[in-house]
């Protein structure tokens, strides 16, 4: 076990951890942040996509000690009441049927939107792919994200 | 999937005829359930029935008993009550109702029957309660009770336009007695403000913002993790299993064996870590050195394969279905025609792995779970700890997907097992991998149809024999053979293994379906739409077999054996031309692009019309899906749409990549490398058109998924010549040759 300083959400933490620890399961059992989900662990599935610095990454497939300083935002912490434009896309879309991947597929949206903001619909199938929705709502996730797209333009 | 429990209008009448107006979940409660319940004001809290409540503040909350695996059930349940309360949806607060069968007896949800079980029962709850709350306005104006009416949350008196708001009757109402909701006329349909509209969801913003609660997020104070490592071999047995490695794991704090319980739970034992965190339970399951025996027979995909070939010729247990003399007119046809097709195992693939937590203490046990069967959760859970029922606290989270997999106990019976040695709240957590090896797979399966023609080239009999390694009487490393019971039952045989193979109403006079089971030791169970998920595969590739050895257009063949005015043939007729008229039927595509058609009924009616494009090497691109559906009512059109956008892809993965193979009595996938599930980039453009109606509502969670996998092979078929009768499609067979 190891000390580790995280920056999550705005918020600093001191945790004791095993410092390869994936940054999944520090969010989940050691933070209580259960809205990062797990899938696969094996960075198949982008259920526990979460941002370090903006950039979308794979939170099972991140060790904690490689976090550093670098600032993580979760699904909690992308808005305070919903009103990120993918949020707010994914709600006027009706994306979410049981919602559990909806986090990972929200985070990777947003980051990608925020380097790409006026996507194709072939940018958007590349940057979607990796996450899965086995509900399969994934004809709305191209709208939400094309929408949220519009909103911002 | 197995029918569900009819929520009839006498069991509302048991729960809600006998008043006890102190009590919050209703005024009828058995004594069991009463030590659950939490007593009311009835000053405060008006609540005719355990669905409803109304308090004095005005707050309406509907307690919905259906689970919500992402179908919705949090939304149609509400729209239904509030279209006779005349409320407005966004006035409403949904709780998820307590496991208290005898109060609520539809805990469960399966066979897509969470619309059609409840679209009468609960309109009479909101029906019962708006009675009640007019009354009660009459009371205190003195006046006539034709001259009031209810009216967006308020009681109107029309004759002078008083108004009251429900939550200032609620003290009069809760003193009356109460009005029979059997006895009261439902809203003609054609007044619906609510039903029929497609309004938001209620429980989707939680799942845009991360608050919303599946089973790995519980968190009960001073809880632990834990995991089972299980036998990769189907029927191998713990031999010996040496911890020291994997409890040197920082945070483990127990392992121990799990014995397998009784064949009816379906669990195999293993050993279970129990840790601080999933994480160290994960690592110490990798760690732990363990020996098996392997299965008393190495069951493989390939030896299975020949046994389903031999039972598809052999004499057949069953004579399922036998209209005219479909023999005697086969062996009397001048022109047969005869194919097999086959559909191997599929794993469920919930995006949730399966997961319970419970919590054992004091002579109670305390249970949370992902189900879509919160009561037999309950029911097995009390048999196996000898507790009675009541004393096994049953919370139903929300599903992280479930599609029929969550209808099996097994997991929440496994977290008991390891949660009642902890003496502490335990998560029981399944990796991917275990989740996906210790599945309860959809049947293998093979289908062998011969068709007749007379002399006049009128198709006149038709013949199928259905092999499948059967749910009924499915249990965990015995095979059937210990429930031949279950396979003697023909309405069991027909849910769960052959419905969906009928022609009906197609015309064809002689016509038979026979079964005959293959032994596995592979468990099986239901698979979104069961045996309709490769039932139609095979009957509607088959029809497209028969309507090019007729010489005739697939739709055009269809159309013309559903010549009957029945109800059944006229709706049929409708999807399919509408199917095929929005999907642009007849127009010229470029080479290598296929359009087809498939239709099949059943409490809905759907036609799906695939438009695909066959690369050089064999990849199939599946372009665009047009679907045509009748069910009925939509409660709420854009859930329609939604779920029929998810059973199209659902499906495709089938189609397309998904297999599930054994050997050495083991499954070999373990991930979604190796079970690759359809992607963003695979999915095609979907159009859902439906029927208007106001026919009382049949099922849609499982209607999108039946038809893909004939309209797709069938779009291949007119896109290259090449006829795919086994999936998933095989692009070896579709590259273009030199």
């Amino acid at each position: 076990m190891g000390r580790v300083n995280l920056l999550v959400n705005g918020k600093s933490y001191e945790i004791d951890v095993a410092p390869e620890t994936p940054l999944l399961w520090v969010l989940r059992d050691t933070l209580g942040l259960t809205g990062t989900k797990f899938g696969c662990g094996m960075g198949l599935c982008g259920a526990c996509t979460v941002h370090l610095n903006g950039n979308a990454v794979r939170s099972c497939q991140t060790p904690v000690r490689s976090v550093g300083a670098k600032k993580i935002t979760t699904i909690e912490g992308l808005s305070s009441d919903r009103s990120h434009p993918v949020q707010r896309a994914w709600i006027a879309e009706q994306v979410p049927q049981c919602g559990y991947c909806q986090s990972g597929q929200i985070m990777q949206a947003a980051s990608f939107l925020s380097k790409t903001p006026h996507p194709t619909r072939e940018q958007i199938d590349e940057a979607m792919s990796g996450n899965i929705c086995r509900c399969a709502t994934y004809q709305r996730i191209r709208r939400a994200i094309q929408r949220a797209a519009d909103a911002k333009a | 999937m197995s029918a569900p429990t009819q929520l009839t209008r006498r069991d509302l009448l048991r729960t809600s005829a006998q008043a006890s107006a102190a009590l919050v979940l209703g005024f009828y409660l058995p004594l069991r359930a009463v030590a659950q319940s939490v007593p009311l004001n009835p000053a405060r809290v008006f609540a005719p029935n355990a669905w409803l409540r109304i308090s004095a503040d005005n707050e309406i909350t509907i307690l919905v008993e259906k689970p919500e695996l992402g179908q919705g059930s949090r939304t149609y349940t509400p729209m239904m009550i509030a279209e006779e309360l005349e409320i407005d949806c966004s006035q409403i607060r949904v709780e998820q109702a307590p496991t208290i069968p005898a109060l609520y007896p539809g805990l469960r949800t399966g066979g897509s029957g969470g619309v059609l079980n409840t679209y009468d029962p609960m309109r009479r709850v909101g029906a019962q309660a708006r009675e009640m709350l007019i009354a009660a306005a009459a009371l205190q104006w003195n006046a006539q009770r034709h001259d009031c009416r209810a009216e967006n949350g308020t009681v109107l008196h029309v004759p002078t336009n008083r108004r009251v708001r429900y939550g200032d009757l609620v003290e009069a109402a809760s003193k009356l007695p109460l009005i029979n909701p059997d006895t009261l006329t439902l809203k003609s349909p054609k007044d619906f403000k609510v039903i029929g509209q497609s309004i938001l969801r209620t429980d989707v913003p939680s799942k845009v913002d991360g608050s919303a609660i599946f089973g790995p997020d519980l968190r009960v104070p001073g809880m632990l993790f834990a995991v089972i490592a299980r036998c990769p071999h189907f029927g191998g047995k713990l031999m010996s299993y040496d911890p020291a490695a994997a409890r040197a794991i920082p945070g483990v704090r127990a392992i121990f064996p799990v014995p397998p319980l009784p064949r009816h739970y379906n669990t195999a034992g293993g050993v279970a870590i129990v840790a601080d965190s999933t994480w160290a339970a994960i690592q110490a399951q990798k760690a732990l050195v363990l020996h098996w025996n392997q299965a008393p027979a190495f069951e493989s995909t390939e030896s299975l394969r020949k046994e389903v070939e031999r039972q598809a010729e052999g004499p057949p247990t069953f004579i399922c279905v036998d209209r005219g003399d479909a023999l005697q007119a086969l062996s009397a046809s001048p022109k047969q025609i005869g194919a097999s097709y086959e559909s191997p195992f599929q794993a469920h693939a919930t995006m949730e792995p399966m997961n319970t937590t419970v919590y054992v203490r004091n002579g109670q046990i305390e249970v949370w779970s992902p189900t879509q069967f919160a009561d037999e959760v309950q029911d097995e859970i009390a048999k196996l700890s000898g507790l009675p029922p009541d004393k096994v606290i049953v919370h139903m989270t929300l599903s992280g997907g479930s599609f029929g997999r969550r209808y099996q106990w097994d997991y929440a019976a496994e977290a008991w097992q390891v949660a009642k040695e902890m003496k502490v709240p335990v998560q029981l957590m399944r990796t991917r991998e275990d989740d996906m090896q210790h599945d309860f797979y959809r049947p293998y399966n093979r289908q062998r149809l011969v068709g007749g023609f007379d002399n006049q080239g009128k198709l006149v009999a038709w013949s199928t024999r259905v092999v499948t390694t059967p749910i009924a009487g499915s249990n965990l490393y015995t095979g059937y053979s210990e429930s031949p019971e279950t396979l003697k039952d023909p309405g069991t045989i027909a849910a769960l293994e052959w419905y969906g193979a009928d022609v009906a109403p197609y015309a064809i006079p002689n016509f038979r379906i026979d079964y005959a089971p293959a032994e596995s030791l592979v468990p099986r169970s239901w698979w979104r739409s069961v045996s309709s998920s490769y039932t139609p595969f095979a009957k509607e590739c088959f029809v497209d077999e028969l309507a090019l050895a007729a010489g005739r257009d697939p739709l055009e063949f269809r159309l013309a054996l559903l010549t009957d005015s029945s109800p059944d043939t006229v709706r049929l007729r409708r999807v399919l031309q509408l199917a095929a008229e929005k999907a642009d039927w007849g127009k010229t595509l470029p080479p290598r692009h296929g359009r087809c058609i498939a239709c099949r009924l059943g409490g809905s009616y759907n036609a799906q019309v695939a438009e695909i494009s066959v690369d050089d090497d064999g990849a199939v691109n599946v372009l665009r899906m047009v679907s045509a559906v009748d069910c009925g009512i939509s409660i709420n059109p854009n859930g329609v749409r939604a779920m029929t956008e998810g059973a199209i892809n659902f499906a495709l993965t089938a189609v397309l990549t998904g297999e599930i193979t054994v050997k050495d009595g083991a499954v070999q996938q373990s991930n979604f490398h190796d079970y690759p599930v359809l992607r963003l980039n695979q999915a095609p453009d979907i159009e859902v058109h439906l029927v208007p109606s106001i026919d009382d509502p049949g099922g849609v969670g499982e209607l999108g998924a039946m038809l893909v996998a004939p309209a797709v092979c069938n779009a291949v078929f007119a896109a290259t010549g090449i006829r795919l009768r086994r999936l998933p499609i095989n692009p070896d067979l579709l590259k273009r040759s030199a």
